[in-house]
């Protein structure tokens, strides 16, 4: 192992080959337009130092992997307590409850700003829970999922504008349109493999979007719906405070229900078959479990989770464009389930907060917090590319034998 | 039909594929060796675009021949994208080699996003025009309307390094040892062959054709800003598992087709759908041929 | 009415102009262990593949035939089908399911007799839950038949090399096979657990009524098991008879025993 001398030592050398490694940008600033060159020499320093901090810390977190001196949180004494505390009868339950009273609290003791910033990361929680479905349990990369949610959203935003249709109806017909759209898309997509079925899907969804951005007399094109109403109580609307508090409880009660849905799907028969499906196509269908039908039935109902969320977000925002709905959006939802770790509802969840927490309260970095984002996914899956919590299997208790757990 | 219009879509479609071949040969060639999309090879097309608009700019303030300028930046260009593409490779793949694909891929989401940003925070978020270097040819004078002396010096260009590169890959030590790797690495490694060189020099060859293809095509249409990476990489890496990901020919062919497919439909169809065809052809392709044009279907071994 | 519960006549199974599968014929007799030899190549693992529908042969037949039912043609069948039909096999690269639970790999082996959908999943009703609880149940009594008990919790993965192949044992039976195929079950064991794979299958065989077809290289495990042999070289068929009779057959030791014998 090395001594902080010699990783300082490297570190040192990183320093300079960062600054000749960014010289030309950081360093010079070219004005096309009044043809003049700006240099900044400071510009040297400043990547020097922070290459060399940030690259002391790395290697010496790569040591300490290396050396399997890293922290690991269950076999910590705060861990061991954790654990002692929670395996107490009843304790689980009352920590639940006084969560759910506490996430329930939320929009009557902060600000409707973070009620709203709470809202949003509540329907990516939903999103990244139906995302995880075909990526975590299934193991089929879906690069294109925002076109799903695109579906829901603008399901609602159209029967809305030509019908009238309210937010509670368009709830579960944004679902069925989003799941029927996924079917349509899962015939031709689902018997190609890994990669090529990641790239189909993006495919997919950029051409959706594309679709939207053209077709005028349906989508009103690249400008977008406006005025989608808030979703009312038994016909009461609410004022801006109101609908506020009242769409954070619904994106609240949508996640527990979507939740337990998952988890009881998850825990059966049929979720089994999806883990095995992911750990070893050909040996689960030598299991005699039929791979298209699973595929299918994974695709759908992924389709459908995005389809609900998509209807609740044109509800929050009350104004849609396709702009919503791109390769990036696709691309951040899968993040949170990577990020999360996969496979994971825990995780899903840690995901979606930190995902979009994060660069909700790095605004005091200013226009740094992409940067800072981009390099913090680097540094996760680098350090732990298992992601946040690592995959547990479910332990199953035998009537009449000693667990050894 | 009006044959001139026709002429004129196909020559631009060719100056399309060119690009997209020089893009997309990184793509598969990084694929055929480690097994990863490198989602952040379009920001090293970006990226040499940006350092070749620098270095240009700089050269021609001063006074300095077009030519002269345009040829140096064009090294330099070449020289930094190799450098990012191998220190990303160093940094963000390299400790994720073990690891699942999916958490590469993440880590490379990770690069395309921190490189964008970068270039952005420290240039700017606005287009800069690109100098004009490219010297008009005077035998072209006759064809003006169909080909500019830009698209002639990108077929120039892109052919010379496809010979090159075949060269390379066919007939060089170290082109062996990349072949051998992207067929069987541990294999590769049991014979001594270095998989880390291997891998350095993947990065280094796929970067300089992507920071070539950035000043050629920068050049050609005369502004560039942080974004322009993304899109033609997700189209380069489109035009890779249309000829086949990891075939090296199938690469430059998907490109092609590519190209030719995206000047037609935007000139005889619409150009608001410009993206569109890349993802139409995509998909009806690998409905008939599920590995690529050139792709063998990978046969697992049961 | 013949005891036969496998006939295949002339599989043919070609790869461009490999005939990688040669016009082989073979039959497995009910209860009998019918073994397939010859040495590395010669396409037995590929006539497995046809057998369970991961292959489509060229041509020949594939008759099941349960045991009291009717022969079913199951060429070109999917190979969850053919699991339906009562043919269970093992993977001679181990396949199991790395990240599930020891236990949760011989429940997904249940996945063929068991019903419960995805509404029923969510739902969870009374029928669902005694479903789920019998799977489990069912699942711990067939490790506990190999011994495997004690890992119920432990990632597939970490299972030493032996009590993985064991573990795609218990995960064919739990499908509720007739016919158990067996693509080299003593590849990679040391001879003490060799042994005792042989008396594990004897045991097993003899509680589960089987009829087992298994693909062996270790003579040793061939010779005490098996009560017909055929023998397979270059794709075709070379031999076939009792397990002694082939041992002396010159052309087998030409071919394939030469040295060893």
């Amino acid at each position: 192992m090395m001594n902080r001398v010699e990783i300082l030592k490297k570190s040192a050398i990183n320093a300079v080959i960062g600054i000749l490694l960014t010289f030309p940008i950081t360093v010079i600033k070219v004005n096309t337009i009044d043809q003049e060159i700006t240099w900044r020499w400071y510009m040297m320093g400043l990547v020097g130092a922070v290459v060399l901090i940030i690259s002391f810390f790395w290697i010496r977190q790569q040591e300490r992997q290396n050396s399997g001196s890293t922290f690991k949180f269950n076999e910590s004494k705060l861990g061991l307590k954790y654990h002692s505390i929670m395996s107490k009868p009843g304790v689980t339950k009352s920590v639940l409850g006084s969560a759910v009273l506490l996430i329930v609290l939320i929009p009557f003791i902060t600000t409707p700003y973070t009620t709203s910033i709470i809202t949003s990361a509540l329907i990516y929680i939903i999103l990244g829970l139906g995302l995880n479905i075909v990526v975590g349990l299934g193991g089929l990369l879906n690069l294109g999922y925002a076109a799903f949610f695109g579906v829901g959203a603008y399901t609602y935003a159209i029967l809305n504008m030509n019908f009238g249709v309210g937010f509670w109806l368009a709830l579960p017909l944004g679902g069925i349109a989003s799941a029927l759209f996924g079917a349509i898309v899962g015939l031709p997509v689902l018997r190609l493999k890994g990669d090529y079925l990641a790239i189909v899907t993006l495919g997919f969804g950029e051409m959706t979007r594309i679709f939207t951005e053209n077709s005028d007399k349906l989508t009103r094109g690249a400008s977008g719906i406006a005025n989608i109403p808030k979703p009312t109580f038994f016909g009461h609307a609410f004022g801006y405070f109101g609908s506020t508090r009242y769409i954070y409880l619904i994106a609240v009660a949508l996640v527990i229900i979507i939740i337990f849905i998952v988890w009881r799907m998850e825990n059966s028969r049929v979720g089994r078959s999806w883990v095995a499906m992911r750990e070893d196509d050909i040996a689960c269908e030598s299991m005699g479990i039929d791979l298209t039908q699973s595929k299918m039935t994974l695709f759908i109902i992924s389709s459908a989770i995005a389809g609900v969320a998509g209807v609740l977000f044109a509800a929050k925002n009350t104004f849609i464009n396709p702009q919503s709905f791109t390769v990036w959006e696709s691309i951040m939802i899968l993040c949170i389930v990577v990020l999360g770790g996969k496979g994971s509802v825990r995780g899903v969840i840690l995901g979606a907060l930190i995902l979009i927490l994060l660069p909700e309260y790095l605004r005091a970095f200013q226009q740094y917090r992409m940067l800072i984002f981009g390099f913090l996914l680097i540094v996760m899956m680098v350090f732990r590319p298992g992601g946040i919590i690592q995959n547990v299997r479910k332990i199953y208790k035998i009537e009449g034998e000693p667990t050894n757990e | 039909m009006d044959v001139g219009y026709f002429l004129k879509l196909l020559l631009s479609g060719l100056t399309r594929g060119s690009i997209y071949a020089l893009i997309a040969l990184g793509y598969t060639m990084v694929y055929g060796i480690i097994k990863l999309i490198n989602f952040a090879h379009g920001e090293l097309y970006m990226l040499g675009a940006f350092t070749g608009l620098i270095v240009a700019s700089l050269m021609s303030y001063s006074g300095i021949n077009p030519v002269l300028s345009l040829i140096v930046a064009t090294i330099i260009a070449i020289i930094y994208s190799s450098a990012y593409g191998v220190a990303i490779e160093k940094i963000a793949y390299k400790p994720l080699r073990k690891s699942q694909r999916l958490s590469a891929l993440i880590s490379a989401i990770g690069v395309s996003m921190f490189l964008q940003n970068f270039v952005l925070l420290f240039q700017t978020s606005d287009f800069l025009s690109f100098p004009n270097l490219i010297p008009t040819f005077k035998f072209l004078k006759p064809v003006e309307n169909y080909l500019s002396s830009a698209q002639v010096l990108i077929y120039i260009c892109t052919a010379l390094f496809l010979i090159g590169f075949t060269i390379l890959v066919k007939f060089t030590k170290t082109g062996k040892a990349m072949r051998a790797t992207s067929q069987d690495s541990k294999m590769a490694q049991l014979l001594g062959i270095s998989i880390n060189k291997v891998i350095s020099f993947t990065f280094l060859i796929g970067s300089a054709a992507a920071a070539i293809g950035g000043v050629l095509i920068s050049s050609q249409v005369g502004q560039i800003n942080f974004y322009i990476g993304f899109i033609v990489g997700i189209k380069a890496f489109v035009a890779a598992v249309l000829g086949g990901i990891g075939s090296l020919a199938g690469a430059v062919l998907g490109s092609f087709v590519l190209g030719l497919v995206e000047s037609f439909g935007t000139g005889y169809i619409s150009s608001n759908y410009e993206d569109l065809f890349a993802f139409v052809v995509l998909i009806v392709i690998l409905t008939f041929k599920p590995a690529g044009l050139l792709g063998k279907s990978e046969k697992q071994k049961v | 009415m013949s005891n036969k519960v496998l006939e295949i006549n002339n599989l043919l199974m070609q790869f461009g102009g490999l005939k990688a599968v040669n016009d082989v014929s073979l039959d497995v007799h009910k209860s009998e262990i019918t073994a397939l030899i010859g040495p590395n190549g010669a396409g037995k693992t590929t006539f497995f593949n046809c057998l369970t529908g991961v292959y489509t042969p060229t041509s020949g037949d594939i008759n099941i035939i349960p045991p009291g039912k009717k022969p079913i043609r199951a060429n070109g069948k999917k190979p969850n089908k053919v699991t339906e039909l009562g043919l269970a096999r093992t993977f001679q690269n181990i396949r199991l399911f790395q990240e599930m639970t020891v236990l949760e790999n011989v429940m997904i082996g249940r996945h063929a007799v068991t019903k419960a959908n995805i509404f029923n999943a969510i739902i969870n009703g009374k029928s669902t839950r005694e479903e789920e609880q019998k799977i489990i149940h069912d699942s711990y009594e067939i490790l506990k038949k190999l011994d495997l008990h004690t890992f119920s919790n432990e990632f597939a993965s970490n299972l030493p090399y032996g009590a993985q192949r064991l573990l795609e044992i218990a995960r064919a039976l739990a499908t509720e096979p007739f016919l158990l195929l067996l693509d080299e079950p003593a590849a990679g064991m040391n001879p003490q657990e060799t042994i005792s794979l042989i008396g594990t299958i004897e045991k097993l065989k003899a509680e589960h009524d089987l009829s087992i077809l298994l693909i062996e290289h270790d003579m040793h495990l061939v010779m005490n098991l098996s009560d017909r042999c055929y023998v397979m070289d270059y794709g075709k068929l070379i031999a076939k008879g009792t397990p002694n009779a082939i041992a002396n057959n010159p052309v087998v030791i030409k071919a394939y025993l030469g040295e060893d014998f």
